[in-house]
């Protein structure tokens, strides 16, 4: 946690987020994230071990709903939103690698 | 298959079903396969800004009845996102069980006594589908893809089995009787050639004894029998890496059925890194006990109980008939043979009739009633029917349904008088003298012969124990 | 301007009208929305229909609800039907979702007008309004400053007496600090009172919506409104609103209020002044004042500063492209991706996605997103401990008066610093309200917190209605 955050990790990061940085933002989000990071750290004078991570702030449990239909959205409001489309589906440029 | 000069495959298997729910996994849109595209979508299934997830409960008990049935526990469990960037995923993150899956452990019997212990069996959604033009009409050359989300959302169990597998016979029976079970449950129907059962093969390869080595997984494979023969190939592929002293890379493999062969499909990258972590919009999952017990008490008998039950009243159960007994489980036909042996029917006779004929016209079920099944086979088994007129019935009650007397009446079965029969066997004994000196002589095989023959002459209308008795007589 | 519940009294009755009201509000958007760039849309026809359908069940005697005829202003990040849904961002241009949020279903029942779509900080990131890709919000009491932020446009609708009513979303003080720097009353409630359905997610388990008004009693009004269980979010508190603006006038008497040394230092000294003066004033009106420490507070900043981002990064993911809003074209579909992506987010939503990937990417994992979760723990805990000694708590919203345009924007670290005093709350997703109290520089209002366990809204408004009072606001 002490390291200190690398350009290229922030490179390597922006390719997770689907993010191009101009080589000006890189240096300033290294430095700018840097410093949030840095602040972090004062979360390690804490001795943490014992305690639970609360990922909610209530612990609600079993929200179900029933398996009833509901109407779905009308189709051509739908295709509607489409930034390009054919065939009723959503069109997107050629797909290079399978899903993992 | 088995690999020969001391090696051993080591598979698990991760099955993929879709649930037979009525909605999807987080919404209210209908779960229906073969939809027009994009009709079966909202807020939610599209990943439109603002929408929010609720999850379904009926996919939680069927998740859950598919756990008792593999003897896992049900656990406390949660959810996570697991974040992805892809066309088919529209919030580009997958709602997915992770480190807490609702069924934790368990076991699956296979037929043959072996036991393969499950891992986990848990929740998740799944993806849309998309459509690839150009090149092959495969990803790879196309184009240009287009996206159906129709099936995004739609609940899944992935079932993830532990590395017990030693042979691709095994895997096949793994996965034919978890199948079976799916089935029986309720959960899924079961079909691959739709999708809605899809495997994913974790193979790998060493030499008896040893520690664990590379594995591969294997996707596509859409048949039992490409399950099969996907494993047998590759392990082979790694056997000879490995013998040639090569090392195996630990990647995604994809299964040509036409080519008969796997090939990468993505090596295991560092940008694998799909930073699960708890979905905030969903709860924690902790089914109590009432619950549970709801779940485990509407469960029916699954395929082993089953085939025990049918077999159990089998005098001597013959492989052809254990056969049988297999085909009417998978199929779920227990209930006609059932009816007709709680009528007075011999499984001997009812379990073929079921396993052969019934097992011809799934579809025609439908039209056929226990009670049309079981007056049938008694009118079979008094003389009334020959075997062949019986089945003939049968294929007539389950194109256009009726009732099998009046069937059988129309199609003119009304048997030969023992004195037609009589002078049937007569003419056959002058024609054949060799055989029918043959048979006085002792060999029980010519009777089938002769039965054969006055069945042939008669159309099928000649009642085969009066023929035996006639033979007899005539001996 | 008229108060909400004036509004809904004179429409009901028919001394006024849902549609005479409507032209006042609209009168004011025309005269003032040039100068200060606070509605993204003005949905003149829908709004005008809306009334006039009002106004013709009142002519038929029909009940209206509590909200009948009332302009409302909306946080450009809530979902309505056909009306463009920008959250600010050039991602979304263009885009009319095809749903409501529930919060808009439930004010349309109650009888209010919704008006318009205010501007925000991009994807409510910020503080300030700044961070809009449809240029800043001025603040209405002094132009050449900040409305506050994310809500900066519907704080300011309201400080411009446009409606008398707005919606927000408060996800690290983005209601409460708006309405500080604006004069108004801001509520953070309780996590899963109100309905996230249909408000587009930055923090899933942080985001709440809430009302800005001009005083305590229409806060209650809208809140109730907007409030109680929907089967639509798994998050929501299972209960029925509860009943709000009939506890308005209950007072404080014999209430132990904790005045926090963390919720105060650190800021101006006119508002610290301001907010010693509030606890003299609850002093007055029967309550007891405790002075507490509670440390944790601190530890908030960076906690929220992992958690938020980290939600974010995934809740963003979507907006790719492929369904809907922007596409910029790319040779494969990462390519167009990424392009989407880099067009359509502004600065500050980049650095938050990046700095969220990377507090949950594999090795940093636990050292940031597991170790922000347990210090969230430590809240709720510390919170807890509070409030054994005290029924409620306050402290200052904000460390400072409205500040000018600019002052932080080139350093991200010090607007995040000026969220320390409203990020715990909603780390332990518990209510909040800020309300005016007093001035300060350049006579700038100051806003004072009252912050309270789950579920203790009624008694917050009661506290706030003293220092209304106090105050000289009727
Ligand atoms: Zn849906």
């Amino acid at each position: 946690m002490s390291e200190p955050l690398r350009r290229e990790d922030v490179a390597h990061v922006a390719k997770l987020a689907r993010l191009i940085l101009s080589e000006d933002e890189l240096n300033r989000f290294t430095q700018q994230l840097s410093q949030v990071l840095e602040h972090a750290h004062d979360m390690n004078s804490l001795d943490l071990a014992n305690l639970v991570a609360t990922a909610h702030p209530f612990g609600l449990v079993n929200v179900v709903r029933d398996d009833v239909t509901r109407p779905s959205l009308d189709h051509d409001v739908v295709i509607a939103m489409a930034p390009d489309a054919q065939d009723g589906r959503f069109a997107v440029p050629r797909i290079l690698g399978e899903a993992p | 298959m088995s690999l020969t000069n001391g090696w051993e495959m080591v598979v698990g298997l991760e099955v993929h079903t879709e649930l037979k729910t009525a909605t999807k996994m987080f919404c209210g849109c209908a779960n229906s396969f073969g939809s027009l595209p994009n009709t079966n979508v909202c807020p939610v299934c599209l990943g439109l800004p603002g929408s929010l997830p609720v999850l379904n409960a009926r996919a939680v008990e069927l998740a859950m009845a598919i756990g008792v049935a593999l003897h896992s526990t049900i656990a406390p469990s949660t959810f996570h996102r697991k974040n992805y960037f892809y066309p088919d995923m529209p919030k580009d993150f997958q709602i997915s069980q992770y480190d807490l899956p609702i069924n934790v452990g368990g076991f699956l019997d296979l037929p043959d006594g072996s036991r393969i212990s499950i891992e986990r069996a848990h929740l998740e959604e799944d993806t849309g589908k998309s459509t690839h033009l150009g090149g092959s009409g495969r990803i790879h050359g196309a184009d240009r893809s287009l996206v159906d989300y129709n099936r995004s959302g739609v609940p899944l169990v992935e079932i993830v089995s532990g590395p017990d597998i030693r042979s691709s016979t095994q895997a096949r029976d793994y996965a034919s009787e978890l199948r079976g079970i799916l089935m029986a449950t309720g959960a899924s129907d079961g079909r691959m050639e739709e999708g809605s059962m899809r495997i994913d093969a974790n193979v790998s390869v060493r030499k008896v004894g040893q520690p664990l080595g590379t594995r591969c997984e294997i996707k596509n494979l859409n048949s039992l029998r490409s399950l099969q023969r996907a494993i047998d190939y590759e392990a082979h592929r790694q056997t000879v890496i490995l013998e040639e002293g090569g090392r195996v890379r630990q990647e995604t493999r994809h299964w040509d059925e036409n080519l008969a062969t796997t090939s990468t499909m993505r090596v295991k990258e560092e940008a694998d890194d799909y930073r699960y972590f708890r979905e905030p919009d969903l709860v924690d999952l902790i089914p109590d006990e009432a619950w549970q017990a709801r779940i485990r008490e509407g469960l029916p008998p699954m395929p082993a109980e089953r085939r025990s039950m049918l077999g159990a009243r089998l005098h001597e159960p013959s492989d052809s008939l254990l056969g049988a007994v297999s085909v009417v489980v998978d199929l779920d036909l227990d209930a006609y043979v059932s009816s007709a042996r709680d009528a007075g029917v011999p499984a001997e006779l009812a379990l073929p009739r079921a396993a052969n004929e019934l097992a011809t016209d799934l579809g025609g079920l439908s039209n056929l009633s226990f009670e049309a099944f079981t007056a049938t086979l008694l009118m079979e088994r008094s003389g009334e029917l020959s075997p062949t007129q019986a089945k003939s019935v049968l294929a007539e009650l389950l194109a256009s349904g009726g009732e099998p007397r009046a069937i059988a009446a129309k199609k003119g079965y009304e048997q030969l008088e023992t004195g037609a029969v009589a002078s049937v066997v007569a003419q056959l004994i002058e024609e054949h003298p060799d055989e029918w000196s043959r048979y006085r002589d002792g060999d029980e095989k010519l009777a089938q012969f002769f039965i054969g023959q006055v069945m042939k002459r008669t159309k099928g209308q000649a009642n085969g124990k009066d023929v035996i008795a006639e033979l007899h007589a005539k001996r | 301007m008229k108060s909400a519940s004036d509004i809904a009294r004179d429409v009901q009755s028919g001394t006024s009208s849902a549609a005479s009201e409507l032209d006042v509000a609209l009168a004011q958007i025309r005269a003032r929305n040039g100068e200060l760039n606070i509605f993204l849309y003005v949905d003149e026809e829908g709004a005008q229909r809306t009334a006039a359908a009002l106004d013709e069940r009142i002519q038929r005697g029909e009940q209206i609800g509590p909200l009948a005829g009332v302009p409302v202003a909306l946080k450009d990040n809530l979902c309505q039907t056909g009306i463009p849904t920008t959250c600010s961002s050039k991602i979304l241009e263009g885009w009319r979702p095809p749903y409501n949020a529930t919060v808009i279903d439930r004010l349309l029942v109650a009888g209010a007008v919704p008006v318009g779509k205010t501007n925000l900080d991009e994807f409510a990131m910020g503080s300030s309004t700044e961070n809009s890709a449809f240029g800043p919000t001025l603040n209405p009491l002094d132009t050449s400053r900040v409305p506050g932020g994310s809500s900066g446009g519907s704080a300011a609708a309201v400080a411009a007496d446009m409606t008398p009513l707005a919606l927000g979303s408060d996800t690290g003080g983005s209601i409460r600090q708006p309405a500080a720097l604006c004069g108004l009353v801001g509520v953070k409630p309780t996590y899963g009172l109100v309905s996230r359905y249909g408000l587009i997610a930055f923090a899933s388990s942080l985001d709440q919506i809430g009302p800005l008004t001009k005083n305590v009693r229409d806060a209650a009004l809208l809140l109730e409104v907007i409030a109680g269980h929907d089967p639509l979010d798994s998050t929501s508190l299972p209960e029925p609103a509860p009943s709000l603006s009939s506890h308005v006038n209950d007072g404080v008497a014999g209430k132990r209020v904790g005045l926090v040394r963390e919720l105060i230092d650190g800021a101006d000294a006119d508002v610290m002044a301001s907010v010693e003066r509030a606890a003299d004033a609850l002093r007055e009106a029967g309550a007891t004042i405790v002075e507490l420490s509670v440390p944790e507070f601190r530890l908030g900043l960076s906690a929220y500063y992992l958690i938020a981002p980290a939600e974010a990064s995934s809740n963003l993911a979507r907006f790719d492209g492929v369904r809907y809003g922007l596409r910029v074209n790319g040779d494969d579909v990462t390519s167009m991706m990424e392009a989407t992506r880099t067009a359509g987010f502004g600065e500050e939503v980049k650095r938050r996605i990046m700095l969220g990937t990377y507090a949950l990417s594999a090795g940093y994992f636990d050292a940031y997103y597991g170790q922000a979760l347990k210090v969230r723990t430590l809240t709720i805990n510390a919170f807890a401990r509070a409030y054994h000694q005290a029924d409620f708590l306050l402290g200052a919203t904000t460390p400072s008066v409205a500040f000018a345009f600019g002052a932080k924007t080139s350093d991200p670290m010090a607007m995040y610093l000026s969220d320390v005093f409203t990020i715990p709350s909603n780390l332990a997703g518990e209510p909040a309200i800020s309300v005016p109290f007093g001035t300060g520089d350049a006579g700038l209002p100051v806003g004072v917190q009252l912050l309270g366990p789950g579920r203790s809204e009624a008694l917050l408004f009661a506290g706030a209605r003293v220092l209304e009072i106090a105050d000289g606001r009727s």
